[in-house]
C-alpha cells in the first residue's frame, strides 16, 4: 500500500547545509566539506548544555558564541552546521576544529528572531 | 572482554574541554553500540567533564566497556560540592561570570547527566574534590 501515500518526505526534499547557505546568503567560515550535510532541522540556543541535552541529529545549530567549544558540542551532537548571527566571527580555534570535523560554521547579519524564522520557514515549506 | 581508558583533564583548560567524551564516542562506535546508548552516554560524560574544566583543578576520566555497559568515573581534586542535592536542582549553578559568558554553567548540567545515565552516585568533600560515578548499559 506504500504506493498510495503521498510521498514528498524529507529525504526527497533532499535539504543541505549548501541549500541554506544559497538561500539565506550565508557567509562560509570553514568546514566547507560538510556543506552536502543533510538538515534534519533547526535549533536555536546560547547554553551549551541546552544545546548537549536537546539539539538532535543533523539539526543547524543558530547561536552567538563563537568560541571553540560550539565545536565540540556540535560534534559530540553530530550537528549539520552552526550559523553564527549578528555578523559576529567564529574563533581562531573554532575555524580550526570546524575544518577538522567537516561541520561548516555559517556567518549571518540578521539577527536570532529572523533568520530562525526564516529558516523554519524554508524547512517547512510544502509540509502540512 | 573489558576495553579501560583513562583521561586526564586539566581545570579551566576550555580549549580541550569535551576531547575525552569525544574519543570515548569514537570507541562507542568502533564497537557498534547502539547509537541511541551512545547519544546518551556522550551527553552525560561531556556534561560531567566540563563540570571538571569550570569547576576543579585537575581531575580523572576513568571507563571500562563491557559487552553489557559502560561505567565511568570522573575523579577530581577541587572545591568539592557543599550540597549535592542543591547542585542537583536545575538552574543551580556556581559557575564564574566568565564561564556563563561561554554559555556553561546555567545549571543544567547534572540534570542533563540524570536524564541520560541509568546509575548515577556523586560523593564529594568538600575542599578535596568530587567523585561522580555513572553506568549506562547496553
Amino acid at each position: 500500500m506504500a504506493g498510495l501515500r503521498p510521498i514528498v518526505k524529507k529525504e526527497e526534499q533532499g535539504m543541505k547545509v549548501s541549500d541554506l547557505v544559497k538561500e539565506f546568503n550565508l557567509t562560509v567560515f570553514s568546514g566547507e566539506e560538510g556543506l552536502e550535510n543533510p538538515v534534519s532541522g533547526g535549533y536555536v540556543s546560547d547554553l551549551l548544555s541546552d544545546v548537549m541535552g536537546h539539539a538532535q541529529e543533523g539539526e543547524v545549530w543558530i547561536t552567538l558564541q563563537t568560541h571553540q567549544n560550539v565545536m565540540a558540542v556540535a560534534s559530540l551532537k553530530d550537528l549539520a552546521a552552526v550559523i553564527i548571527v549578528k555578523g559576529f566571527e567564529p574563533g581562531e580555534d573554532t575555524v580550526a576544529h570546524s575544518n577538522e570535523e567537516g561541520i561548516p560554521v555559517l556567518g549571518t547579519g540578521s539577527e536570532t528572531f529572523e533568520i530562525a524564522g526564516r529558516l523554519y520557514q524554508f524547512l517547512n515549506r510544502g509540509a502540512g | 572482554m573489558v576495553v579501560e581508558h583513562t583521561y586526564h583533564v586539566k581545570g579551566g583548560d576550555f580549549t580541550h574541554a569535551g576531547s575525552a567524551s569525544s574519543k570515548v564516542k569514537k570507541l562507542l562506535k568502533q564497537l557498534d553500540i547502539d547509537p541511541k546508548k551512545i547519544k546518551n552516554i556522550v551527553i552525560a560524560l561531556y556534561e560531567a567533564e566540563v563540570n571538571i574544566v569550570a569547576h576543579a583543578w585537575e581531575g580523572e576520566i576513568w571507563i571500562a566497556i563491557s559487552p553489557e555497559k559502560i561505567t565511568m568515573v570522573l575523579t577530581d581534586k577541587g572545591p568539592g560540592i557543599p550540597d549535592i542535592e542543591q547542585a542537583m536542582v536545575e538552574g543551580f549553578s556556581t559557575a564564574s561570570k566568565e564561564v556563563r559568558e561561554m554559555g556553561f554553567g546555567a545549571g543544567m548540567g547534572l540534570s542533563n547527566i540524570r536524564r541520560n545515565t541509568d546509575e548515577l552516585k556523586i560523593t564529594s568533600e568538600v575542599g578535596t574534590g568530587t567523585k561522580v560515578e555513572m553506568v549506562n548499559y547496553f
